[in-house]
């Protein structure tokens, strides 16, 4: 098995040594104390563990950190910009689209991959894109409204 | 003005949820709080049946200083030398924004604002002893503690600002977070109060708080208070905390459950580098230095375990129908418990049509979003343990029983938590981390997998209910007769005007291990009881919600039958072919609700079209609720929200299914969760009713979704379904319809 000796996270190259056949969760959870990407099931099915590769929402936690090599990996903790937050996250706060807020951190940055592919969605849209993330705690009506009020502003800028 | 604590009282205890009273008091010190929390002001709130002893004292806010230090503390608020505002309490927060609620309370009667407030929860060390966070308390009975507290704190601090001033007591207000004289000449902020004192107040009981139509900062919708540490992945939830020299745990479980461990093989795990294999009587685990190390080792560890054979789903409601002991209405014989009323057969005798059926709850599981976790750390013979539950004291006791120490010895702080819904009653992850990590010598992190949290955690009881019923020809219900197996007695009372009743609930020997809910037993009573009702008014040719307003006299249930009806356009068209409307309403916890539900029949496409099941897809749902006073309603909907959403998956899909000792779906793969395909147009009316005391909302508003969407499955497609979920394969229309 290979080993993975440098990864790009949040724009910065960031030096570990771990097993190319760890799953990326582990790697940013455990070694890169990244921690604001979350476990949720493991299996891929609930979406807590997205993170961006190349711009790409991924499960990290089915995603061996191998094929993350080379690639730029966004978290959570790399959407907010010289202390300014990224629309989704000021949304989400002003939609109090959120309750445990456990699942947030995946649905925004599954949200933030449909919004940079499609700016304007529509609720069909919004709902196919994000239907592969699990909100226990049943915010979804708000998340839906917290997109699209981050795409109203992105258009309007 | 309803009396607060005779409403307490009346509010039935539950067997799933109340497993046993606080084991010891503590006694206070004065010096202890200074100690513990540094200079400044601290005011001590007793607990409300502590100030119903009291009474008649003459307690003082502003008296000498030499009250006694009670023994049953609610809360305590602490006034740092720099004006911050910690208030500490036992409760916990995993998402029903009980961080922000309390705040708020604590903001308005000091007149502060609400930044300044900070709260410190679920920390054995450093909050009063609390039962748990669970029976939607939190806002009837530590809100209103607080508010008092912070009513009697902000007398004290105007005294002293008063006196700091050297003006009259009575010149002094609070304005803009200053202590100003009567001209506005002199001021003082709350950090040159406090400076320097080291004073501990007990609140008394007779002081006034402010009333709900007078609320600012109360009753509005502030936003999450920590919103932006979530949002951005700062918060640290248990599974993301870490310790110096901490090691990763898991644990080696059986196959199935009652399992006995004959003989284990544990070289091959122990060979591995860093490596620990802990084996203590039925458990067997390891520790490593990192996670992928640790589940190798696991799964490098042969067992031979040794289990009975064990009842499958098949046999579950012939299992439950066995009692075990016969109990009379509210469960453990709490204050709630009814007496039959009238005669059931004169009842039926009088009535002239009758109605017999059965209704079915399957197991279902809280799946909440981040699993059971727990870091353990021993220092010495002294035990902490940082985890994600519901009755931090609780589980302290669990842990000192565990480990055979006092209870002094054992600290449990829960950073606010991913979600609970009654399922965070226990101990156990936190239990296995600190055996663990005793073997360690190290912290040691045990997070759970998703299976494991199926599997090993516990589920809302499955029930059998069965009601034998009559009615007149002019609508008027002669008998209702109840019989609950096992689901538990929480909703089983009712609001209809019923002149012979009698309504029991039987405890069974659950072959799962079960236990608290979102709501409990509520969602099952109510699903019997308003699809029941549904088909008497069927039966009759009547108006389902024209029935309901002539069976009941009560007007808070009256007004959100016909707010929900309102809003909802009940009655003023008739649903399109392929689609239904249903109406249900009901009541627990202090809380009213009626919930109106239009679904559609999505006919299957393709040439099995005919043969195949036809998927229920809940198009509309509106919700009147009434809580009375609303403190927040921005986070009120989003709970009622929420609830309708979860109850979605019960109502549905969700069901544990099991066999021989095995959960046969304990994956989100095999286990359905409500997802954002699912979400119907959700309609939240309040009822804000400011003559009422608050009553928590976090648990009510999922009672009502179930029998709605039955009941609009039966407008639909003429099949009555009685078995909750409903409809996991979708639903078979009848010929005719």
């Amino acid at each position: 098995m290979g080993r993975v000796t440098t990864l790009n996270v949040n724009g910065k190259k960031l030096t570990i040594d771990v097993d190319s056949s760890t799953s990326l969760l582990s790697v940013l959870r455990n070694d890169l104390k990244l921690t604001g990407s979350k476990y949720g099931c493991g299996e891929g099915q609930c979406g807590a563990c997205t993170v961006l590769l190349d711009g790409q929402a991924t499960r990290s936690c089915i995603t061996q950190v191998g094929r993350a090599a080379g690639k730029a990996i966004t978290t959570i903790e790399g959407l907010e910009k010289d202390g300014r937050l990224h629309p989704l996250q000021e949304a989400f706060i002003k939609a109090d689209a959120m309750q445990c807020a456990y699942c947030t951190s995946g649905m925004i940055m599954s949200g933030a991959a449909l919004l940079s592919k499609n700016p304007r969605p529509n609720k069909d849209e919004i709902i196919t894109g994000m239907n592969g993330n699990i909100c226990r705690c049943g915010t979804y009506q708000r998340i839906i409204d917290a997109i699209a009020i981050a795409s109203a502003q992105e258009v309007s800028k | 003005m309803i009396d607060e604590l005779a409403e307490i009282d009346a509010i039935e205890t539950e067997r799933y949820e109340l497993f046993e009273l606080p084991g010891y008091k503590f006694h206070f010190h004065r010096r202890d709080f200074i100690k513990a929390f540094g200079a400044g002001i601290i005011f001590i709130v007793p607990l409300s049946r502590a100030l119903a002893q009291q009474r008649g004292q003459g307690e003082s806010g502003r008296g000498s200083g030499r009250e006694q230090v009670p023994d049953d503390i609610g809360a305590w608020i602490h006034i740092d030398e720099d004006g911050g505002v910690t208030v500490f309490t036992g409760k916990v927060e995993m998402g029903q924004n009980i961080r922000t609620s309390l705040a708020q309370a604590v903001a308005e009667e000091l007149h502060v604002p609400i930044s300044t407030v900070h709260l410190t929860m679920g920390d054995t060390d450093l909050t009063p002893f609390d039962m748990g966070t669970f029976g939607s308390r939190t806002t009837p009975t530590m809100a209103p503690q607080l508010r008092k507290a912070a009513a009697a704190a902000r007398e004290v601090l105007i005294d002293l600002a008063a006196q700091q001033l050297g003006v009259a007591a009575g010149s002094v207000k609070i304005v803009d977070a200053r202590f100003v004289n009567h001209d506005k000449s002199k001021s003082l902020s709350l950090a040159e109060v406090a400076k320097g004192r080291k004073l501990v107040k007990v609140i008394p009981e007779n002081i006034a708080t402010t009333q709900p139509k007078d609320w600012t900062i109360a009753g509005t919708s502030v936003t999450k208070v920590d919103a932006r540490d979530f949002v951005t992945g700062k918060h640290q939830y248990t599974s993301d905390l870490t310790r110096e020299g901490m090691l990763y745990g898991k644990v080696v479980r059986p196959a199935t459950f009652n399992s006995t461990l004959v003989t284990s093989d544990t070289k091959a795990a122990e060979a591995m580098p860093g490596v620990k294999v802990v084996h203590d009587g039925n458990f067997i685990g390891v520790v490593a230095p990192d996670q992928q190390t640790a589940g190798r080792a696991a799964s490098a560890i042969a067992v031979d375990w040794k289990s009975p054979g064990q009842p499958s789903t098949a046999e579950l409601f012939d299992i439950l129908r066995k009692p075990t002991t016969e109990r009379r209405g509210g469960g453990e014989g709490g204050p709630g418990a009814a007496r039959p009323q009238g005669s059931i057969a004169e009842g039926l005798a009088a009535a002239d049509k009758k109605l017999e059926q059965t209704y079915t709850v399957a197991y279902i599981a809280h799946a909440p979003l981040e699993p059971r976790a727990a870091v353990a750390e021993w220092n010495g013979d002294k035990l902490t343990v940082w985890t994600g539950t519901q009755r931090p004291f609780g589980v302290r006791t669990e842990l000192a029983e565990a480990f055979h120490l006092s209870e002094d010895k054992v600290r449990v702080i829960v950073p606010d938590t991913g979600s609970g819904y009654g399922g965070k009653h226990t101990g156990e992850c936190a239990i296995e981390a600190a055996r663990l990590a005793r073997a360690a010598a190290k912290p040691v992190k045990l997070v759970w997998t998703r299976e494991e949290e199926f599997t090993w955690a516990y589920f809302r009881p499955a029930g059998v209910i069965d009601i034998k019923s009559g009615v007149r020809n002019d609508g008027t219900i002669t008998a209702w007769e109840f019989h609950n197996y096992n689901s538990g007695a929480s909703g089983i009372q009712i609001k209809y005007d019923i002149p012979n009743s009698d309504i029991q609930f039987h405890p069974a020997n659950s072959p799962l291990r079960q236990g608290s809910y979102r709501g409990l037993a509520a969602t099952a009573n109510h699903f019997a009881r308003e699809t029941h009702i549904d088909e008497l008014a069927h039966a009759l040719n009547l108006d389902p919600l024209a029935f309901r307003l002539k069976n009941i006299k009560d007007e808070r249930m009256r007004a959100v039958l016909e707010a929900a009806a309102r809003v909802f356009g009940w009655g003023q068209t008739k649903p399109v072919n392929g689609r239904g409307v249903g109406i249900a309403c009901g009541f627990e916890k202090n809380g009213y609700l009626a919930t109106c539900a239009e679904i559609a029949i999505d006919k299957p496409l393709g040439k099995d079209a005919d043969k195949s099941a036809s998927k229920v897809r809940i198009v509309r749902v509106v919700e009147a609720f009434d809580c009375g006073a609303v403190v927040n309603p921005v986070h009120l909907k989003n709970q009622i929200e929420g609830a309708i959403t979860m109850a979605i998956g019960g109502a549905l899909f969700e069901s544990i299914q099991f066999e021989n000792g095995k959960i046969l779906n304990p994956k989100f793969s095999g286990y359905r969760v409500p997802r954002f395909i699912d979400i119907p147009t959700i309609e939240v009316v309040l009822v804000d009713r400011k003559d009422i005391p608050s009553a928590g909302a976090g648990e009510t508003p999922i009672v009502g979704l179930a029998p709605a969407v039955g009941n609009a499955i039966f407008n639909a497609t003429g099949v009555r379904l009685r078995s909750l979920p409903l409809a996991p394969k979708g639903v078979t229309p009848n010929a005719k319809s």
